[in-house]
């Protein structure tokens, strides 16, 4: 049986050089194999045929953000719940009363989004904005 | 042996049956959606198709791997890498079997077994919204960056109630070690049930189970969740300007993640290698009995089959189920074979369900999808949990 | 070997951290700043924090930058131009690094002299168990505050981003 740290860890390292070398593989793969001819239609970005209108760099909708700063903050929370979970066995009742404090003031956060529409997408995008 | 050379030996196990897996999970993939749809599926390319992979892959190879010049170069090549790099890293935890030894030499049928080892695989995965933003926003095109920022927002959505479902086994177990999870499965529940977390009292987790499940179908982009790539409004969604090798790249990084789901939910909620009935009744010998039965179907079925090929071709294979049984009928092999059948059999069984409902189901509409996540899958999660946490500080074991 | 591998990382580290401001274009700092926290991990990793390294990942690498792109996404930043620093900037700029990172090794080398030298491996109490242990009975307090932070970020985040919304 591995003990040591490093024993533990050198498995991850062999794993990861393994995947980085199949991955790596891959893409330089495609570079050297086949043939390449490049046209001018070709070269378009694939607009189902059509000739490419208006510019890809556009601004999209305030959602995405707003889902990414609330993932984040959830995402806090739930580091942790993990410790919490380990430990739970010796904690027992005293770790239900504390964790559902810690709990408690975040979901009151969460009924404060719900109610303030930002988990609703299907709403009305405001004029500009696309996506 | 010495330790580092075991290791090597053991990754390279496992990765060569990985990619095996890999290469036919397409196959399989294809040969059950089609009988759900009642066609055939691939049949060309040797029997029944067989074959079908490596023609795939030879093709793949030799398309044109072309670099639209519109595409900002790093990133358009960083996304695929990074999205099977990070595909493959996972296995690396996951148990397969118990401690066993062969010609002497004491060894886990894992390659490494981390006390964070769920976070692990949560880190990982986690790190794979990457692969479909930076492929969306580096294509500079309108369809790519849609389905890039969709997946992104969807991964993460659904990376909430994925990680809180994982939370109440973790809670029963007392561990972030998949070994450990496993372990804490051992036993039955009144002779019958096995102890697994699915089953387990006091707080049976079949509620965390389907969470889990649905959050992973969202997580590796599949059907009913497969936005990201919905062809109907978004041609290929990520992945539209890619080709060649790199469009494979995506295709397996995705392959490779249901895996590590499956094995996952094997471990966390299925008992890992466990048997589903316990060695007094004689689970060691039921492989031996399921491959059996199975070469017995096939020489059955060889008698009417409809093709004149299969009533030639089909006693072979039934004869090569027979020899695997009798592989497993040797009682010293048990020990090395048994853990990884079963664990393979539930994974596998996983993996079809996989299939089975993208071959069933329509796709979820993009509003209806989030909401779903956050106002469904999310409560419904963190109730679970608490309920968990609940009955086993009333309950202690 | 300890040594090795934490130049290693070390060296990636500081690299990506160079690069998160040299880079012009804000998404090249961002996958920058990415790789400054995965080198972090790892060196959190060789002290044997090993909850924490996961953490570092799973809301540095895999939360908190997701936003970033996102926001560089959002938007739309592009390239910036080059120049625009006034002469004192230019003039000053590299010495006064030199001053500022000579003086940080001189106070560590003081503060830190007799210390034990790291090895991968010597210490084992930074799994989730230990972590779960002190954060429930030691730092109850902290712990509880934490949740009153989120809270007010949660509220701090949608007042913020309403208007674009309504």
């Amino acid at each position: 049986m591995p003990s040591s740290y490093p024993e533990i860890y050198f498995p991850i390292l062999v794993q990861v050089l393994i995947a980085i070398a199949i991955a790596a593989g891959m893409v330089v793969g495609s570079w050297l194999l086949g043939k390449r001819v490049r046209t001018r239609a070709k070269d378009m970005p694939y607009e189902s045929g059509m000739v490419p209108v208006g510019s890809t760099r556009e601004r999209f909708s305030v959602k995405f953000y707003l889902v990414a700063m609330v993932f984040i903050l959830f995402d806090v929370e739930l580091v942790f719940l993990y410790p919490w979970a380990v430990v739970y066995g010796e904690l027992g009742l005293y770790g239900f009363l504390v964790m559902f404090l810690f709990i408690d003031l975040i979901l009151w956060g969460f009924y404060y989004i719900w109610k303030k529409g930002v988990l609703d997408w299907s709403r009305e995008e405001p004029a500009g904005s696309q996506a | 042996m010495n330790f580092f050379v075991l290791s090597l030996l053991k990754a390279a196990i496992v990765i060569s049956v990985l990619m095996v897996s890999l290469l036919y999970l397409q196959w399989v993939e294809r040969k059950v959606i089609a009988h759900i749809q009642l066609r055939m599926g691939p049949y060309r390319v040797g029997p029944h198709g067989l074959l079908q992979p490596f023609a795939d892959v030879l093709k793949l190879l030799t398309k044109e791997g072309f670099i639209p010049s519109h595409v900002n170069l790093f990133f358009y090549l960083l996304a695929p890498f990074l999205a099977v790099s990070l595909a493959l890293i996972s296995i690396v935890v996951v148990p397969f079997g118990p401690e066993v030894e062969l010609f002497g030499v004491r060894t886990t049928m894992q390659l490494t077994d981390l006390n964070i080892g769920i976070l692990f695989v949560l880190a990982i995965s986690s790190l794979s919204v990457y692969a479909v933003t930076f492929a969306g926003w580096a294509s500079n095109n309108k369809y790519s960056l849609l389905g890039g920022l969709r997946s992104a927002a969807q991964m993460i959505s659904y990376e909430l109630p994925l990680a809180l479902s994982l939370g109440a086994p973790l809670l029963v177990a007392g561990s972030l070690s998949l070994r450990e999870i496993v372990l804490a499965q051992q036993g039955t529940i009144l002779g019958i049930l096995p102890n697994w977390m699915i089953f387990q009292l006091p707080a049976p987790q079949l509620v965390g189970f389907l969470v889990f499940l649905i959050a992973a179908f969202a997580e590796t982009n599949r059907i009913p969740f497969d936005l990201p790539e919905a062809e109907n409004e978004l041609v290929a969604g990520f992945h539209t300007e890619y080709s060649s090798l790199k469009f494979a790249s995506f295709f397996m990084a995705e392959y490779a993640n249901m895996i590590t789901m499956t094995a996952i939910t094997t471990t966390v909620f299925l008992g890992g290698w466990l048997p589903p009935f316990p060695e007094t009744l004689g689970s060691n010998w039921a492989p031996a009995v399921i491959f059996a039965l199975l070469g017995a179907l096939a020489v059955y079925y060889s008698r009417q089959a409809p093709r004149p090929k299969d009533r030639r071709t089909l006693p072979w294979v039934g004869l090569a189920l027979f020899a695997v049984a009798a592989i497993f009928l040797i009682p010293a092999a048990h020990p090395l074979l048994v853990p990884p059948f079963w664990f393979l059999a539930k994974a596998g069984f996983l993996m079809f369900v996989f299939i089975w409902v993208r071959g069933t189901l329509p796709r979820f509409r993009y509003d209806q999808l989030m909401q779903f996540a956050w106002k469904f899958m999310f409560p419904v999660a963190l109730v679970n949990l608490f309920a968990t946490a609940l009955l086993v500080a009333l309950f202690p074991r | 070997m300890d040594a090795v591998l934490f130049l290693v990382f070390a060296a990636i580290a500081v690299a990506c951290g160079i690069s998160v401001v040299v880079q012009r274009h804000p998404i090249t700092s961002a996958i920058s700043l990415i790789g400054v926290m995965g080198a972090l991990a790892v060196l959190y990793l060789l002290l044997g924090a090993e909850f924490l390294a996961a953490v570092q990942v799973v809301v540095y690498a895999g939360a908190i930058m997701v936003l970033f792109i996102f926001v560089i996404m959002l938007l739309n930043a592009g390239v910036e131009p080059p120049g625009g620093r006034s002469w004192p900037v230019r003039l000053l700029g590299l010495p006064m690094l030199v001053i500022l990172v000579g003086l940080l090794s001189f106070v560590i080398r003081r503060v830190f002299a007799g210390g034990e030298e790291v090895r991968f491996g010597a210490f084992t109490k930074g799994g989730p168990r230990e972590i779960g242990r002190l954060l429930f009975t030691d730092y109850l307090l902290p712990f509880e505050v934490t949740s009153v932070l989120i809270l007010v970020a949660i509220l701090g985040a949608v007042v913020l981003a309403r208007k674009e919304i309504d």
